[in-house]
């Protein structure tokens, strides 16, 4: 069966995010960009799946301007056969990068789609779903663990309280949790071997998705700043302030 | 102008996050309707109603929606939804599992996790982990919407008396199927609702070690929660993650036990009202937005509080 993974290129997950001093936008200027983390282990959950022989085939898509080619080549480096880009300029909303998805699994027919929960620079925690909405598919979200049964996959999904499993007809999605697995390191040979795999880019127009924007970013401001406190020196200075200054126990 | 909001709920209870999501629909300022999906889950129909500033409660009790599965949620809220200008659930699990599905049902962008209502089109969301603050403006006509629930107070839970009506909508996809859960059994407060909150890290060293925290939560009536590296390393389970993909709290006391702080892990609690934060290592990084911190080994500090309180 074929697994098609999305992913996505994001500020790394290390760097901590300002907004501009005039609060038009982020600043990204000169910042470290990555995989997704929630991507790489989408694509590492592929991989796996092919390394067990559930899978023949893993293509990794991304969405996005010419330099998400690079996350391309790191997902094709850890594993992946092949890779197709949707070239797009700018933000795209994850509506529109659903609707480019559908597009992709209408051409390339997957049985499973394997996505990150939530890409940690917008936070929305969409892609996946809408997804599933606009091609009919079922999906597992936030899965600790997928285990492929014949025409169906079982998906364990980390819920507010605590783990649900679902069955789900194939095709379907699958977006990825923290603790799903842990990704592999790409080797030097496979880093060499990745250059050479097979990369097509598309444009929206070739999938018949007109991108469109229903939000727009008015302004970027800084989180209320917590002012800085103080340190104690004891258990009993904690508990005195906790009593008497802060009045919360 | 109306607001149509999915009540969060296990087929008996109405989930106090729901409460919260009344009050973002309040600010709205549109008439509120709230929608009871689900399967043998007339008592929650009726604690709906009771809310304060409903308007009517529709109630559709249906074998598919027992389990909240979003292939067939989605179904049933794209239909009713499509009748009201705003559509709005809590951003639980449940509610960031099904609303996307029924934004791209409805054709419109999901703005998620909003922390304020600045317009009837026009809100306030946390980006990158919470470091920056986002303000966006909706341009479709129907906006369909997820709450941050800490950054909104509840409605009051009695006083209302909403009309119940009856939806007879069926929707069951057949792509899915439930099959079980592994669901956490606490006497505790649940954690996002807890005003007391204490959690543990990697510091902890082991799950045996997160025992220390057990008198202190007594004392204090607290919910006991975990920084991802504690779930990570298998010490407790994946429910007690605070952070940005974990559980986002906001009580009156937060207290960080082994904790370096991780920004992922500062965005699931910053926006507690007092930060305790009991740490070894001077300078980690959680003193920073810690009011009170102490310098000290927890496995000599956990003892000495308990005793204390």
């Amino acid at each position: 069966m074929k697994v098609l993974v999305a992913v996505k290129r994001v500020v790394d997950y290390n760097v901590k995010v300002r907004a501009k001093a005039d609060g038009s936008d982020v600043d990204l200027n000169n910042v470290k960009m990555a995989i997704n983390p929630f991507c790489e282990i989408a694509v590492e959950e592929a991989v796996r799946l092919k390394e067990a022989g559930v899978a023949s085939e893993v293509v990794v898509v991304s969405v996005g301007e010419k330099s998400c080619q690079e996350q391309i080549r790191t997902a094709l480096a850890l594993g992946a056969d092949r890779g197709i880009q949707v070239e797009t300029e700018g933000a795209v909303e994850p509506l529109v990068v659903a609707k480019l998805l559908k597009g992709v699994v209408e051409k390339e027919q997957p049985q499973l789609v394997i996505l990150g929960k939530q890409s940690i620079d917008g936070d929305n925690n969409q892609t996946g779903q809408m997804l599933g909405a606009l091609a009919n598919m079922a999906q597992g979200t936030f899965a600790s663990e997928v285990k492929v049964d014949g025409d169906a996959v079982s998906v364990t999904r980390e819920v507010d309280g605590g783990l649900q499993t679902v069955k789900l007809k194939l095709p379907a999605i699958v977006t990825t949790d923290l603790r799903l697995n842990e990704p592999r390191y790409a080797s030097l040979p496979n880093i060499m071997k990745a250059k050479k795999k097979q990369l097509d880019v598309f444009s929206p127009a070739d999938l018949g998705v007109e991108v469109k924007s229903h939000l727009t970013q008015l302004r970027v401001e800084p989180p209320a700043e917590r002012q800085a406190g103080i340190k104690v020196a004891s258990v009993d200075e904690l508990v005195d302030k906790l009593k008497n200054e802060a009045k919360v126990i | 102008m109306s607001t149509l909001v999915i009540a969060e709920h296990d087929n008996s209870t109405l989930n106090g996050a729901t409460l919260n999501a009344v009050t973002a629909a309040q600010a709205l300022g549109a008439d509120i309707d709230i929608l009871v999906a689900g399967a043998d889950c007339a008592a929650v129909g009726e604690q709906a109603a009771a809310v304060a500033g409903v308007n009517k409660v529709l109630v559709a009790d249906n074998a598919a929606y027992g389990h909240q599965l979003a292939e067939n949620l989605a179904l049933l809220i794209a239909e009713v939804g499509a009748a009201y200008d705003n559509v709005v659930a809590p951003a639980t699990t449940n509610g960031k599992n099904t609303m996307p599905r029924v934004a791209a049902l409805l054709d419109v962008a999901q703005i998620s996790d909003i922390l304020s209502v600045e317009s009837a089109d026009t809100f306030k969301r946390p980006i990158y982990a919470g470091n920056v603050i986002a303000t966006v403006q909706s341009a479709d006509a129907k906006k369909v919407i997820t709450v941050r629930t800490t950054a909104f107070d509840p409605a009051a839970p009695e006083g209302g008396s909403a009309s119940i009506e009856a939806v007879s909508s069926a929707h069951d996809a057949g792509i899915s199927e439930f099959v079980g859960e592994e669901l956490a059994k606490s006497d505790r407060p649940e954690l996002t609702a807890a005003s007391v909150v204490i959690s543990g890290g990697r510091g902890m060293q082991n799950g045996e070690n997160f025992k220390l925290l057990d008198g202190i939560a007594d004392k204090l009536g607290a919910a006991i929660g975990a920084s991802r590296a504690a779930v990570d390393a298998g010490f407790v389970p994946n429910d007690m993650q605070v952070g940005q993909t974990g559980k986002i709290v906001a009580p009156d006391l937060y207290i960080a036990v082994g904790i370096s702080g991780a920004i992922q892990h500062l965005a699931g609690m910053k926006d507690s009202k007092v930060i305790v934060a009991i740490n070894k290592d001077e300078d980690a990084p959680i003193f920073q937005v810690a009011d009170y911190g102490l310098v000290a080994d927890l496995f000599e500090a956990l003892p000495e509080l308990e005793g204390k309180l």
